[in-house]
């Protein structure tokens, strides 16, 4: 069975679909890419898996016995985060909330397992620093900590190299891929097909036309051949 | 002048109003962070005018304890400007916008066709900007503020680790399991408390300062959200402390005072981040 399966899924805000007909399923261990234009719905179909909206029509189906407070999200950066006043320390830390439940303050193995993801993010040297003086790698490291200290099977990863300057942004990727090697379950969405076409196993295109396969798949098919061009070309320019 | 104020303190009244301000000004800091960061601040601004409504209505009514009304008004229509501020942003914002005005506009409607008093511009203007009631508090309502204060502390710390990750990252929390629409509800039920407790020290008008002025001040200087949550409880009683004191002994309004206090430390506190982060 697989990790995640959607079936016939509709996406949409209040009365206006965004997206239709969505099907496609992940397996434990795969390395599944959303790439489609500015605006065809990729966040919104992420925060739809998360249960952060309703779906308008069809399911969302957990399988694997993967709970919702088992999934790790690192979501598109919001203004308000920007100026927050919050040490990195306690910004990991967040991430063992859905381990509490009701408890009130943190035990030692949450504040370990924090220790231990900001030892993997090589951020331990800034635990105590405010997160807004960080450049913007550091934060997406600090935020990928907090994800990782919500999960130990599935990663979901909203554009999270936006932003950031060619060095930086490869070194992400290794970061990413470097998890999914350890067998974590990775979702990204990316608008750099290039990099898509290099580290995904899956490929998810969503817009007028929707594609889901494999990568190689992807490259020999018609939406991904012009996709993969058109990119080209605009970086030729 | 140490004289002086040694002589006040030998009244139980004075003693009582240093207590319920200091309380008061614990309460309110607490949750200024959150409501700053989280773009609450119209809530807790909106509340006020309403907490004022209500406060008309009750003294129409002439009810002895003036919370059983004020108090269920308040919580209810923070619940509700919570839903609202909540769909859209901008239809939010009027929503608060009418809610408020109108609820400032029918108060004082109704205190001026149904008030009995002979002097109904000082009621008004002690209910909008705080009051001489402030030093003729009873015991009762000490113990009254007392309880309500460690009610919100308590509820405060335990529910700090839960509280941050809702202001933080609201998406966040609700995607790894946080149950975040109960925790908005919680913030929206405290801030109405804190209002309703706060407006006998400041008065309706300026509740909003009170609360969101030390969280400002401390965000001004530290950079993890624990210190900055202890620094603003403490700027803020001393400020309280400080108001109130020059207060009593320059004979100056209470509320006005402190809020004056405030925005001096809020100033101190600018004047010394900018030094700081120049000199490093
Ligand atoms: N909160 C919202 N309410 C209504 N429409 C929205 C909302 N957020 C995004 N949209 C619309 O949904 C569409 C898809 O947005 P999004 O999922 O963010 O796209 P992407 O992440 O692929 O750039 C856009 O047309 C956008 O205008
Ligand atoms: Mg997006």
């Amino acid at each position: 069975m697989s990790m995640i399966e959607v079936k016939e899924l509709e996406l949409g805000y209040e009365n206006r679909t965004i997206l239709k007909n969505l099907s496609f399923s992940v397996n434990e261990g795969e390395y599944l890419c959303i790439v489609g234009e500015n605006g065809s719905g990729k966040s919104t179909l992420m925060k739809t898996l998360l249960g952060l909206q309703k779906p308008v029509g069809g399911e969302i189906i957990l399988g694997d016995g993967l709970r919702k407070n088992e999934i790790g999200y690192l979501p598109q950066q919001t203004i308000v985060q920007k100026d927050f006043p919050a040490s990195v320390r306690e910004i990991v830390l967040s991430g063992c909330q859905a381990r509490c439940g009701l408890r009130p303050f943190y035990n030692r193995e949450e504040k370990q397992l924090a220790e231990k993801n900001m030892e993997r993010m090589g951020i331990t040297k800034y635990a105590k620093r405010c997160y807004r003086d960080l450049s913007g790698g550091q934060q997406q490291r600090v935020l990928l900590a907090r994800a990782l200290c919500a999960t130990r099977k599935i990663l979901l990863l909203d554009e999270p190299v936006s932003g950031l300057d060619p060095v930086v942004t490869a070194e992400m990727y290794e970061l990413i891929e470097s998890l999914n090697k350890e067998g974590i379950t990775i979702i990204m969405i990316s608008h750099d097909i290039s990099a898509a076409v290099c580290y995904a196993s899956h490929i998810l295109h969503i817009g007028k036309k929707i594609f889901f396969g494999t990568r190689e798949e992807y490259m020999r098919s018609d939406t991904g051949k012009l996709f993969i061009t058109r990119e080209e070309s605009a970086e030729d320019v | 002048m140490f004289d002086k104020l040694w002589e006040y303190l030998q009244f139980p009244f004075v003693r009582y109003a240093l207590i319920v301000g200091i309380l008061i000004a614990l309460c309110s800091s607490l949750l200024g962070v959150t409501l700053v960061l989280k773009r609450f601040s119209f809530i807790g601004d909106g509340l006020s005018h309403v907490a004022f409504g209500a406060m008309a209505i009750a003294s129409v009514a002439n009810l002895t304890n003036q919370m059983i009304i004020v108090m269920p008004i308040t919580v209810i229509s923070a619940v509700l400007l919570l839903r609202t501020g909540q769909n859209s942003r901008i239809k939010g914002d009027a929503a608060i916008a009418m809610i408020s005005v109108g609820a400032l506009a029918f108060g004082y409607l109704l205190m001026n066709i149904f008030s009995t008093s002979s002097n109904l511009s000082g009621d008004v203007c002690s209910t909008l900007f705080g009051s001489t009631s402030m030093l003729t508090l009873r015991l009762s309502d000490v113990i009254v503020c007392a309880v309500i204060s460690f009610i919100v502390i308590g509820v405060f710390l335990f529910f700090y680790n839960k509280i941050f990750a809702v202001t933080f990252d609201e998406s966040f929390a609700s995607a790894v399991g946080t149950r975040t629409k109960s925790y908005n509800l919680l913030l929206a039920i405290i801030i109405a408390v804190v209002i309703v407790t706060a407006m006998k020290l400041v008065g309706s008008l300026m509740i909003s300062a009170l609360i969101i002025f030390p969280a400002l001040s401390a965000m001004r200087l530290f950079r993890s959200f624990k210190a900055v949550t202890v620094f603003s409880v403490i700027l803020s009683v001393v400020c309280a402390v400080v108001g109130m004191v020059i207060s009593i002994l320059a004979g100056t309004p209470v509320g006005s005072t402190i809020v004056a206090v405030d925005v001096a430390a809020f100033l101190l506190c600018t004047v010394s981040g900018a030094v700081v982060s120049a000199v490093k």
